[in-house]
């Protein structure tokens, strides 16, 4: 990855304002299971997160109660300025400022990748068709894939699909981007393009909360990594501590096992 | 999609030098062939000379001569003229394929209809309405049809009262042990009218729904095109009713003597068929439906939610086009077999093409090769007409893979 996203990973950049999510000593249980304990993170604007951590320990849950896919039993959510309840307006508000990308790509099948990338727009938005496709083809550029348009899902490859996914999302224009393990249903030579997608996305400042287990991307991009165990976040801090020298022993033996 | 290039085929397999031809697998499989072949042609040979030699000794003379012959009996449900004075077997023919048509065609509509209704309604969150939808389902699914469409017209259709207890509403409806009597539309001058309004507001519609997709597409404006179709219609009948001085007029059903006169009398034999055939088949494709909905994966409801669409949309635009893929094939022959399930009508004496046809007229007749040569070859007609438009239809919606 190049030089320049390193600088605007490492560079110490004024995240200050108020946060633009709030999880306030969040719980959730499926039936006897206790997914998420006591939750507490501030995320501000711009703030680059990744968050890691053994399989089953809540972290693709923590992200999804965030817009709503998940519901919550105790503790508050409040994403810019719009408190999550049970409420649908607020919950459709906060969908549409919150973008997410998937492990497994879910890209509509039966639409084209243009099609896919303004259905939102359009029936959302409520924005013209050329309009939406003038956006989406701005976004397919970005994520070099503007010659594949007019093709369907199904005829692209896995890193080319999870690129579009980025673009779709990036269509509603959202304030916020979450990433649900978006390289690890890839194959190894395509988790790169991906990732620099996902690089030059941070560079521009997009507030970003990212689940995965690419520890080179934490490095480079992220303001602080959260280490999640059991529903809990274990340990949080910026990446150089993060790795150099974490403090619990949960997380000494969780990298000593993906570092090699 | 793109075909693959064909394969180039390798050079013929001539064996390997030491082995005998008895273990050339081309040579095995063209035997196998001709061996099928020869025992089909017997089997065929044998089956026709033995008709013959039973036509001959049955003196029944072979041939389509009794097409034109008169029939001399009654059919009590017919959608075209027809009398036992004057008809003949091949007008006999037409009535009972017509009466056919009409109990596959309105079964189809109506299964269809309830089977989508059931099917979504097993999926509802609302734990009653799922538990009501899968009762009916393994209810209708798990009795013969046979005892269904008895049930239907022994016990429901039979048990309603005489003519003369007519069960009543307004002296214009009245339901009795002879069926449903309603009233008859009489179509009197300037009926044409009506039908120039009704394509006239389908050209309203169409024109209105164009006009709306590119309104969308421009300004991204939504329009209820469903509500302001239906107003269109219903404004366009109401002009072309009074613009030709209420041209309709209707042939009251009536309660004289022993019997209702007049009106449209509608058969409890199709009541019960059409009843019988639909709820069962319905429940069937109720299955379908769910297992389709079913199928499109969660992951797909998700990503339409993170993008912020309704669950409605979600459902129109997302999940149901990706389960029609699914529903389509096993929706066709569901309909196919209520198609040839209608056959089951000769149960209750509906005068379907098989009690007219094979039944009646074959008994008088006894041309039974002609007979079921013809039945048969109809049934084989009209599943491969409804395969045929069911395939294109499934070709639309098929989804494009590599």
């Amino acid at each position: 990855m190049t030089s320049a996203a390193q600088q605007a990973g490492q560079s110490a950049r004024h995240l200050g304002g108020a946060p633009v999510i709030r999880m306030i000593d969040v719980h959730k249980w499926y039936g006897e299971f206790h997914v998420l304990r006591d939750i507490n993170l501030d995320v501000a604007r711009g703030e680059r997160i990744v968050i890691c951590g053994p399989s089953g320990s809540g972290k693709s849950t923590l992200i999804r109660c965030i817009n709503r896919l998940e519901e919550y039993q105790k503790g508050r959510i409040i994403v810019g300025d719009v408190e999550l309840t049970n409420n649908i307006k607020r919950i459709d508000e906060v969908r549409r400022e919150v973008g997410m990308v998937f492990q497994h790509f879910n890209l509509f099948p039966h639409l084209t990748i243009l099609e896919n990338c303004t259905l939102a727009p359009i029936w959302v938005r409520k924005i013209p068709k050329k309009e939406a496709e003038a956006t989406a083809m701005r976004y397919l550029e970005r994520v070099k894939i503007p010659e594949q348009a007019h093709k369907y899902p199904g005829q692209l490859s896995g890193g080319q699909q999870q690129r579009v996914a980025i673009a779709r999302s990036l269509c509603m224009n959202p304030k916020i981007m979450l990433f649900d393990e978006p390289t690890s249903a890839l194959d190894p030579e395509m988790v790169k393009e991906v990732l620099d997608t996902m690089v030059s996305l941070a560079m521009e400042g997009m507030t970003m909360l990212v689940v995965t287990h690419e520890m080179g991307f934490a490095r480079q991009v992220a303001d602080r990594v959260i280490f999640m165990d059991q529903g809990q976040i274990v340990e949080m801090n910026t990446p150089t501590e993060f790795f150099s020298n974490p403090q619990h022993e949960r997380t000494k033996l969780f990298l000593g096992q993906i570092l090699h | 999609m793109a075909r693959t290039p064909p394969v180039q085929s390798p050079p013929p397999d001539r064996g390997d030098a030491t082995g005998s031809w008895l273990y050339n697998p081309a040579v095995r499989g063209a035997a196998y062939q001709v061996a099928l072949a020869a025992a089909v042609v017997l089997i065929l040979y044998e089956a026709s000379t033995n008709a013959i030699e039973n036509m001959r000794r049955l003196g029944i003379v072979s041939g389509f001569g009794f097409w034109n012959a008169p029939a001399g009996f009654d059919i009590n449900q017919r959608l075209i003229s027809y009398s036992s004075t004057y008809s003949t077997y091949g007008e006999a023919f037409w009535v009972g394929l017509l009466n056919t048509l009409l109990v596959a065609s309105a079964g189809i509509v109506l299964a269809t209809v309830i089977g989508f209704v059931v099917g979504i309604a097993r999926l509802s969150r609302n734990r009653i309405v799922s538990f009501l939808a899968a009762c009916y389902v393994e209810f209708f699914r798990n009795i013969p049809l046979l005892l269904q469409l008895y049930v239907w017209y022994n016990a429901v259709l039979r048990a309603l009262p005489a003519p003369r207890q007519s069960l009543s509403t307004a002296d214009a409806v009245f339901l009795n042990n002879r069926g449903l009597f309603v009233p008859a539309p009489v179509f009197g001058e300037g009926s044409g009218l009506l039908l120039v309004a009704a394509v006239l507001a389908c050209a309203a519609i169409a024109v209105f729904g164009r006009w709306a997709r590119r309104d969308q597409d421009r300004t991204g404006r939504q329009h209820a095109t469903g509500l302001v179709s239906l107003a269109l219609f219903a404004g366009f009948m109401a002009l072309g009713w009074f613009a030709a001085g209420r041209p309709v007029t209707f042939n009251v059903p009536d309660l004289r003597g022993f019997n209702i006169v007049g009106g449209l009398q509608i058969y409890p034999e199709f009541v019960a068929l059409l009843l019988g055939l639909s709820i069962y088949t319905a429940s069937f494709i109720a299955e379908i439906v769910r297992a389709g909905m079913l199928s499109v994966s969660r992951g797909q409801t998700e990503a339409a939610y993170s993008l912020g669409l309704r669950p409605g949309i979600t459902q129109r635009l997302v999940i149901i086009p990706q389960a029609m893929r699914v529903i389509v094939p096993p929706l066709t022959s569901q309909l196919l077999n209520l198609t040839k399930n209608s056959s089951l009508a000769v149960a209750i004496g509906y005068p379907d093409l098989v009690q007219v046809f094979m039944g009646t007229v074959l008994n008088q007749t006894g041309q039974a090769i002609e007979c079921v040569v013809i039945t048969m070859l109809v049934y084989l007609l009209l599943s491969l007409l409804t395969s045929l438009a069911m395939n294109i239809y499934n070709r639309r919606v098929a989804i494009v893979e590599r």
